[in-house]
């Protein structure tokens, strides 16, 4: 059997691992932590969600100065999708202490696999909405940086934004992710935000989604500190590295290995969770 | 002319806010790996055991009992402590955005602010 040393010895190599190729890929390294722990270390998943929240607020909050420098980011648009984020993370978070590990495992293994498709290919929405006068008033309209000058943008279906919004917030919450996948989805697709604003936006949002659920597994005693230090500090340590590297490598061929580590884990969560061998 | 002489300073106090949530990256990371030294230190040849859920002790559930446990210099207790630092960071920003909202009179946004930070403090104060 290990003992603490070289169970936290491990785990931060794994999660480090994860740190990385979540900051390179960009699809954060928050859904591999939880089928780390749980697969790979056998932590429950009350555990697991717990160690993974602390990774995702630590990642997203370290990398948040570099995107806001590139001036992609819109705070107005952030804190107003907020509302929605942390009404659905607080939600997910209470739903999360009544389900058995089972479910969460089988519900984890879908919204994963979602993920790996989305990696791949771009998703349709449909292209007919009107220009958003609840936008305007909210001043969300603005522009970002580009070599031939300020850019301008505006924001479309407010609404089906902000509903795709509490429903990221809710998986968030549920299954300790970041949900950065389905928030640039309702950004970019939905509320047809230029991708760059959405990425950047929806890195500032991650934490405070995060935040709002970690809250409620501290009071469960979901958050250990054992497995926790090692997952946060080996996430930050990759996604540090990860960020410094970033433009070295091929982007698109990490995304196309990402997404095929995310559907393996996927069917292996699905099938432990089928079979109830995660409890 | 004023609309972008406004916008810019809305970036300069984003990058301020920003660097703050960086630096207390660094600082919590500092204080979980000192606590992750001491717990080592002490309990690094005995066994975990994570397999069943068993929820942690009540002196790491609550805000206030995980700062009187630092008082005793246990290494879980300073981890914990590090994780709640960690936590507050997004609170913190949240925070300072209500300020700069305020500061330029978007009361719009001042309200939305503040419903973000009264469901992120329920979820870490509120509940018993």
């Amino acid at each position: 059997m290990l003992d603490y040393f070289g169970f936290t010895l491990l785990l931060f190599a794994g999660a480090l691992a994860a740190g990385l190729l979540g900051a390179l890929s960009g699809l954060g390294g928050g859904v591999v932590i939880v089928p780390l722990l749980t697969l790979v270390f056998h932590v429950d998943i009350h555990y697991a969600i717990g160690a993974s929240l602390i990774a995702v607020i630590a990642t997203s909050s370290g990398a948040a100065s570099a995107f806001v420098k590139e001036g992609y980011s819109n705070i107005r648009i952030a804190m107003f999708l907020e509302m929605a984020t942390t009404i659905g993370a607080i939600a997910g978070a209470f739903v999360a202490v009544y389900m058995s590990p089972s479910t969460i495992a089988i519900i984890f293994g879908c919204v994963l696999v979602y993920s790996a498709i989305t990696a791949r290919s771009e998703p349709k929405f449909p292209d007919n909405f009107k220009k958003s006068l609840f936008a305007e008033r909210l001043k969300m309209n603005s522009h970002y940086p580009s070599i031939s000058g300020p850019q301008s943008y505006s924001v479309y279906n407010i609404f089906g934004g902000f509903s795709l919004m509490t429903v990221a917030g809710m998986l968030s919450g549920l299954l300790g992710i970041g949900s950065g996948v389905i928030k640039v989805v309702a950004m970019d697709k939905v509320m047809k935000i230029p991708f760059k604003v959405s990425t950047a936006t929806s890195n500032f949002m991650i934490g405070v989604t995060a935040a709002a659920s970690a809250g409620i597994y501290l009071h469960r005693g979901y958050i250990d500190p054992a497995i926790s230090m090692s997952v946060m500090l080996g996430a930050l340590a990759g996604a540090v590295i990860g960020a410094r590297y970033m433009v070295r490598f091929r982007v698109k061929m990490l995304r196309n290995i990402f997404s095929i580590i995310i559907f393996v884990l996927a069917i292996e969560m699905i099938y432990n969770g089928i079979t109830h061998k995660l409890g | 002319m004023s609309e972008e002489k406004h916008k810019f300073g809305d970036t300069d106090m984003e990058l301020f806010i920003s660097r703050l949530l960086r630096y207390g990256v660094i600082i919590a990371s500092a204080i979980v790996l000192t606590g992750c030294i001491i717990f080592l230190a002490r309990h690094g040849t005995s066994q975990p055991d994570y397999g069943k859920f068993v929820g942690e002790p009540s002196e790491f559930r609550s805000v206030v009992d995980i700062i009187s446990s630092v008082m005793k210099m246990s290494g879980k207790g300073l981890i914990e402590f590090g994780l709640l630092v960690l936590i507050a960071i997004p609170i913190l920003r949240v925070v300072l955005s209500v300020i700069s909202f305020a500061v330029e009179k978007d009361r719009n946004y001042v309200i939305i602010t503040l419903i973000v930070l009264a469901l992120l403090l329920y979820s870490l104060l509120g509940q018993q």
